[in-house]
């Protein structure tokens, strides 16, 4: 059938027509995504929220800080300055869940996988789509808490006299904190993305990813056993995959930035897998 | 025009079918509820998930010990020194140097503190913190001498004391719990303290002086069952000295013992035997401190007490005191709210359950059918509310008891010592822990009603109550910032759950993962109802002003 359509109307549309033969690849595919997400305002919003929410909650910690004269304080000045990254990665959570869960609350995803049968092609472009705004909106957000650490910390006791670096992109280890926590949030929103594809439900997927990012460090703070607390610290996604952000007793830290950040990798790799095989084998 | 035509047969029939009406509106949302599978699963789910989480962070700490260098290695309660407990039941730490004479009958004791020095463990503060070395001059703020009567040497035995202390003034204090302002300041040579002890019967009345001739009471205290003969005389305590780095990431203590020197004269007894010498005893291994810090244990140096013409020198350390949660703590000390730190799960999973029960009608436009039945729309949001959060509180109440239940036994068996609380202490813990869900779930509903989104409503009942309190635990701002998490947020609720007072006499941190809040228990509790009472008030307004 469709190729009697195709055939009926080569010589009018030849340009059109080539791209469309091959249309269900993953530039199509990334087009497509990068539509849908453009013309709602939901995404906007969010992306915006995630920047203004981490850089406020960041300014806040930043200004609540004061090193006084007289003790030494056990401060990390760039991990405080970065702090609006817990509450950001809520807001990418939300983002990346409702890129699949809005589909399926709405039927949308019948159609989408109607229009691209080949289903991790979808799955690919709204994790590229997803994840490539996420970093942007992530490294207009950290770069914006650095910033206000940058600002407000030396003028309160913060200062290099007194032993503490200064928190600038132009210092090493701010410099792989900050890139390594815009790289969080991308992980974030990979991870939930997973979350929404095996779930598809967004409220249910909201509730599961949020747990997956705040439990962990709660549990963490309440279980005693030295032991278990050094095991939490080492391997549970949000608890480990924060260490990018220390910069001071690096070599004390229960597992080193990068190290940290590749367990949050493998919890991320582990949900997008599963998020992706329940994709291809169920029914939509 | 119609409406109010309208209104005239409805308002006239109301009185009688409001009852029935609203019965019968419940058991319409409670049918929806109850048969949705998803709801029902996520409802059991969210019991189980917070009984399990509970116990795996309460019931994993096993301490180790070891009697000797070379002996084995002991775990569990075989670990635990012996445990006084107070004459009001709780666990206390009763550990001091205290030179003493048998009073009988009545009597008093008065004496005149010219100085209170100390010594602690040498601590440095900043980056890398280091234990060690040798003791360092200074006090900890509730270090403390004076003079105390005592039912008897055994620790956790009944008392009364009057004393200077590191830098809370005079104090008079009695049975652990008991703690009453006196005169300001700190002591010295030029600034001497006079105390006074009067016991008449069981009654014990404190007095302080600044100048030996006028004297004010600061309080008076009934032990009851006093014997004839108590013991009487002078005491010296220090507390472990702590020094807690509150930066993000969690804090770390860094504690190690003081010691605390008294040095008294005009020492007048009355009601003891005549030309009666002072006895000195280290209560609980009360005795100073020596050498470098942690070389050995408390009370390990020589006896502390020296008289010499009629100037009279103690040196103690310790504490007098209850025993408290957390890190500062004689013991390894547990509470019974340690298991529920699993309701933060069930709070999620409610929370979901309970936006998704007013969202899902809109989805799926259920709820023209529901309007349309019952046009009474604050009706209806409040059904909603009460079967929601009923449902909550049924789940939560079987959760938190079984958590407790098991987790005070997984706790005792592994050595810790779960400090005991009243029954009606254990009641309200439980049962708020519940009711805390219940509001939550309450809340929830309110933001689904208002937003008529479930990933908003969601969102925003999760982040306002768990955020705050993770902030407030990783100790992102200094505490005083921290604190206002816990006063001002929905998270407020979860002080609910603190069994043990925020006891003023002794240092802690006010950290919800040691187990204190900012807030009294009932106090943080009506903050969160406060919270859902707000949303269900505005989600009742925009209800009603809007189209379905």
């Amino acid at each position: 059938m469709s190729a009697a359509v195709q055939a009926s109307r080569p010589d009018r549309t030849a340009s059109r027509a080539a791209p469309r033969m091959t249309g269900t690849g993953l530039l199509d595919a990334l087009h497509a995504e990068w539509t849908k997400l453009r013309t709602i305002s939901g995404p906007g919003w969010l992306l915006l929220g995630v920047v203004a929410l981490t850089i406020g909650l960041s300014a806040a910690a930043v200004g609540a800080t004061h090193c006084p004269a007289g003790p030494r304080c056990a401060v990390d000045p760039t991990k405080l300055s970065l702090t609006g990254i817990e509450f950001g990665q809520a807001v990418v959570a939300i983002l990346a869940v409702l890129t699949i869960g809005n589909e399926y609350s709405t039927g949308m995803i019948r159609v989408t996988l109607a229009a691209m049968p080949r289903r991790e092609l979808v799955y690919a472009a709204k994790a590229i789509v997803v994840t490539g705004l996420v970093l942007v909106a992530g490294a207009l957000a950290a770069g914006g808490s650095v910033l206000a650490g940058h600002l407000i910390l030396p003028g309160h006791g913060f200062t290099a006299a007194r032993g503490f670096h200064v928190v600038s992109l132009s210092y090493g280890p701010t410099l792989r904190a900050a890139v390594g926590s815009v790289l969080y949030l991308g992980l974030i929103a990979l991870l939930s993305l997973g979350v929404a594809a095996m779930i598809r439900d967004s409220a249910v997927s909201i509730g599961a990813a949020l747990a997956v990012l705040y439990l962990f460090p709660i549990i963490l703070a309440f279980v005693t056993s030295p032991a278990w607390q050094h095991r939490l610290q080492r391997w549970t996604p949000t608890v480990a995959g924060l260490t990018i952000q220390a910069t001071t007793g690096v070599h004390s830290l229960p597992i080193s930035p990068w190290g940290g950040l590749g367990v949050l990798a493998i919890w991320t790799g582990v949900a997008l897998l599963a998020g992706g095989s329940v994709l291809r084998f169920r029914d939509a | 025009m119609t409406a109010g035509a309208l209104s005239i047969p409805r308002a006239g029939a109301g009185a009688d079918a409001a009852r029935g009406g609203f019965g019968r509106l419940l058991r319409s949302e409670w049918t929806k509820f109850r048969t949705v599978r998803g709801w029902v699963i996520g409802m059991v789910v969210a019991a189980i998930l917070t009984v399990f989480v509970g116990l795996f962070a309460a019931g994993n700490a096993t301490s180790n010990c070891s009697n000797s260098p070379t002996g084995p290695t002991l775990s569990g309660k075989a670990c635990l020194p012996y445990i006084p407990h107070g004459p009001g039941g709780e666990v206390v730490t009763d550990s001091f140097n205290f030179a003493h004479q048998p009073l009988t009958g009545n009597g008093s004791i008065t004496v005149r503190m010219i100085s209170l020095t100390g010594e602690h463990a040498n601590i440095t503060n900043g980056h890398g913190a280091q234990v060690g070395g040798a003791l360092a001059a200074g006090l900890a703020p509730w270090s403390k001498a004076g003079i105390i009567i005592k039912r008897s040497l055994h620790q956790g035995s009944a008392y009364a004391a009057m004393m200077v202390t590191g830098s809370n003034g005079v104090r008079m204090q009695y049975n652990y719990t008991g703690d009453t302002a006196g005169l300001p300041g700190k002591v010295s040579a030029a600034a001497p303290r006079w105390l006074r002890l009067i016991r008449s019967g069981d009654t014990i009345t404190g007095y302080d002086s600044g100048d030996g001739t006028h004297w004010t009471r600061v309080g008076a205290v009934t032990l009851t069952g006093l014997p004839a003969t108590v013991q009487a005389g002078l005491f010296a305590t220090s507390p472990t000295y702590t020094v807690t780095n509150t930066s993000f990431g969690g804090d770390s203590n860094n504690g190690g013992p003081s010691q605390a020197t008294g040095v008294f004269d005009d020492l007048t007894v009355s009601g003891t035997p005549a030309g009666g010498r002072w006895a000195d005893t280290a209560v609980g291994g009360g005795g100073p401190v020596r050498g470098p810090a942690g070389s050995g244990p408390a009370g390990s140096g020589p006896s502390g007490f020296t008289e010499a013409d009629g100037r009279y020198t103690l040196t103690g350390s310790g504490d007098i005191a209850p025993a408290t949660p957390g890190p500062d703590s004689t013991y390894p000390t547990a509470t019974i709210e340690q298991s529920l730190a699993g309701a933060f799960i069930g709070l999620i999973a409610i929370v979901v359950v309970a936006a998704m029960f007013v969202t899902a009608e809109y989805r799926r436009g259920l709820i023209r059918a529901t309007l349309a039945a019952t046009p009474r729309r604050g009706a209806v949001l409040a059904a909603k509310a009460i079967v929601a959060g009923g449902v909550a509180f049924v789940v939560g109440l079987v959760a938190s008891t079984v958590a407790v239940a098991v987790g005070v036994q997984l706790e005792t068996s592994n050595g810790q010592v779960v400090l005991p609380v009243s029954a009606l202490t254990e009641i309200r813990v439980v049962a708020g822990t519940a009711a805390m869900l219940a509001v939550a779930a309450a809340f929830a509903v309110a933001l689904g009603a208002v937003l008529r989104r479930s990933a908003a409503a969601i969102t925003i009942a999760i982040v306002t109550v768990v955020l705050p309190f993770l902030l407030a635990v990783l100790n992102v701002f200094p505490s005083g910032v921290g604190d206002w998490l816990l006063r001002l947020t929905p998270a407020a609720g979860l002080a609910i759950e603190q069994s043990i007072p925020n006891y003023p006499q002794v240092t802690s941190v006010i950290n919800p993962a040691a187990g204190y809040y900012p807030l009294p228990p009932f106090a943080g509790f009506a903050v969160l109802c406060a919270w859902a009472a707000a949303g269900l008030a505005l989600a009742c307004y925009v209800l009603r002003r809007r189209d379905a």
